[in-house]
């Protein structure tokens, strides 16, 4: 099946029309119009129940939109789901390797679910390996490793069939500043290495200034700001940060949402990172 | 046409289009259920302790009293066959709150990124929990044997037998899951899988044959999908015994349970990360 091409032949990564999801009478995405250009890292900020999760768990077809729609690598979110998720890969918040396999396991799984070709596998999983520096863990059961190690072979995971989109969902929440900055490391060779976008959810200013290109910064449903992050500081002022950025689009108010779910998620997460 | 139907049709095209994928996924994650087990055979041992105390106690006691009549066969050679079913019964319909935990974990929104169908993902569920039942198989025929049930040792019995634990560990453990993707916690899970045990269990011909029951009640096991499983097991496992409804119509009704079942859940499936 063939993407719909634009006019340069190639189609942006994502591009949404007025996506809107609600809970009952919870718009949590409203009206969401966004375009990312291929090759890009994007990140979209947020407090909690900004409803950056909930987008991407509609881009990733997890979540059927209320109104509106995508495309994600050209095709329909809703009339082609499957066509999507051969084209992407997905980092959820929680740590979502399965403890109880090696990571040689854990990937041999996703090679599997992915039809990577049989004649394949073995090589992708070893470059998987590699690439994020597990393979002398590869024996290794996951509950052993570190919280940054399961991260890293998440990402493997996520990758080993050449995703066009990589979903990253608060890829460091919980994370020790060490493990944080390997996996930043790891994901600007990913990009470089093979042009993968990544859509990337963060809380985290720092991070979303040191690996975006771009970012939309979300508030109560809404993009309220986007542009690169150089852009929008200098719209502050000479010496803001993207914290002042995030603080002025949000209005620095405490935060007031998020559901009892994803805090609990998050905190979950933090607790199996020790 | 009804929306049931639909999903079946459209199962059943993708699996037309691509039965090999299908399988490889469904064995895909049935293996890693072989997996951990091989690492962990301690969960094996413990389930064994119920059938084994049921046998022992039960079996024994109510062998000596003579008080339900079984024909040709003895009240313990009765009883096994029913024993193993319980026990395929018992360790399936809790199966579904794995999904629970999978889903707080991440690794089910991970599976649903995947391209798998979602018909593959719930059969690959379904094998898994065979593997378990059928590992109970085995600690059971050895202990019935040490016990003097006079057993079958024919390749077409022992197969026969297998498949029908097989099928039957599928049906429940279905069944569990689409009552987990119903209920969606673990504690409401657990309420319910409480109230479905002992009427699936008491209302079978498990313990006392169906002749013994009130018409309402054989009326109701007559719907019980474990009085077919008992009634295959019993007539394959046990030398001088016979399958009362026909092993034709035991593996009939098993298999059409299955299918039901697996359309239903691979519907409802994805709604569990929702």
């Amino acid at each position: 099946m063939s993407p719909r091409l634009p006019q340069n032949g190639i189609p942006p990564a994502v591009r949404t029309w007025g996506l809107t999801r609600r809970f009952g009478d919870l718009i949590a995405v409203n009206d969401l119009d966004l375009t990312i250009e291929a090759g890009l890292v994007f990140g979209l900020l947020g407090s909690n129940g900004a409803g950056k999760s909930t987008t991407i768990r509609m881009l990733t077809t997890l979540l059927p939109p209320t109104s509106g729609g995508a495309e994600v690598s050209g095709f329909d979110i809703q009339r082609e789901p499957r066509e999507v998720r051969r084209r992407i890969g997905y980092v959820p918040q929680m740590l979502s390797a399965d403890a109880a396999l090696t990571g040689r396991e854990n990937l041999r799984l996703s090679a599997k679910l992915y039809g990577i070709a049989r004649s394949q596998r073995a090589d992708r999983i070893e470059q998987g390996l590699a690439f994020m520096g597990l393979t002398n863990a590869a024996e290794v059961v996951v509950r052993e490793y570190s919280g940054g190690m399961i991260r890293r072979l998440e990402i493997a995971q996520s990758m080993l069939h050449r995703p066009a989109v990589l979903f990253l969902d608060e890829p460091t929440v919980g994370l020790d500043p060490v493990a944080r900055h390997a996996v930043w490391d790891h994901l600007r060779e990913l990009t470089g290495e093979y042009q993968t976008t990544v859509l990337l959810t963060t809380h985290d200013m720092e991070e979303a200034d040191a690996l975006c290109a771009t970012i939309a910064i979300m508030h109560e449903g809404l993009v309220v700001a986007s542009g690169a992050p150089a852009q929008l500081k200098a719209q502050v002022g000479p010496d803001a940060t993207l914290d002042d950025v995030f603080i002025r689009w949000t209005g620095g108010a405490v935060e007031h949402g998020g559901a009892y779910r994803d805090v609990a998620r998050a905190r979950r997460t933090a607790h199996r990172l020790g | 046409m009804t929306s049931l139907a639909r999903v079946g049709r459209r199962i059943a095209s993708a699996s037309a289009a691509s039965t090999g994928g299908f399988i490889s996924d469904a064995a895909a994650i049935a293996e890693v259920e072989v997996l951990k087990l091989r690492r962990d055979w301690t969960e094996l041992l413990t389930r064994a302790v119920q059938p084994t105390l049921w046998l022992l106690v039960f079996g024994q006691v109510f062998g000596r009293i003579r008080a339900i009549p079984t024909g040709s066969v003895s009240y313990l050679e009765f009883l096994a066959p029913g024993i193993l079913a319980q026990s395929v019964l018992f360790t399936a319909i809790f199966y579904g709150i794995a999904i629970i935990w999978e889903r707080d974990l991440g690794i089910l929104q991970k599976l649903l990124v995947s391209p798998a169908s979602r018909g593959a993902l719930v059969l690959g569920k379904a094998a898994s929990a065979s593997v378990r039942g059928f590992s109970q198989t085995i600690i059971i025929y050895v202990l019935a044997a040490a016990l003097g049930v006079r057993l079958r040792f024919d390749v077409g019995a022992l197969l026969g037998v297998s498949l029908a634990v097989c099928l039957g560990s599928a049906v429940f453990s279905t069944l569990s899951l689409i009552v987990a993707c119903l209920v969606k916690t673990r504690e409401r899970f657990m309420g319910i899988g409480q109230v479905l045990t002992m009427p699936l269990f008491f209302a079978s011909n498990a313990i006392y044959p169906l002749d013994l029951m009130p018409s309402w009640l054989q009326a109701v096991s007559r719907a019980n999908p474990l009085s077919y499983l008992v009634d295959a097991i019993r007539g394959l496992m046990i030398a001088g015994s016979h399958a009362a409804f026909g092993l034709s119509l035991d593996f009939v009704v098993e298999l059409s349970a299955l299918v039901l079942l697996v359309v239903l859940a691979a519907r409802l499936y994805p709604t569990v990360a929702r």
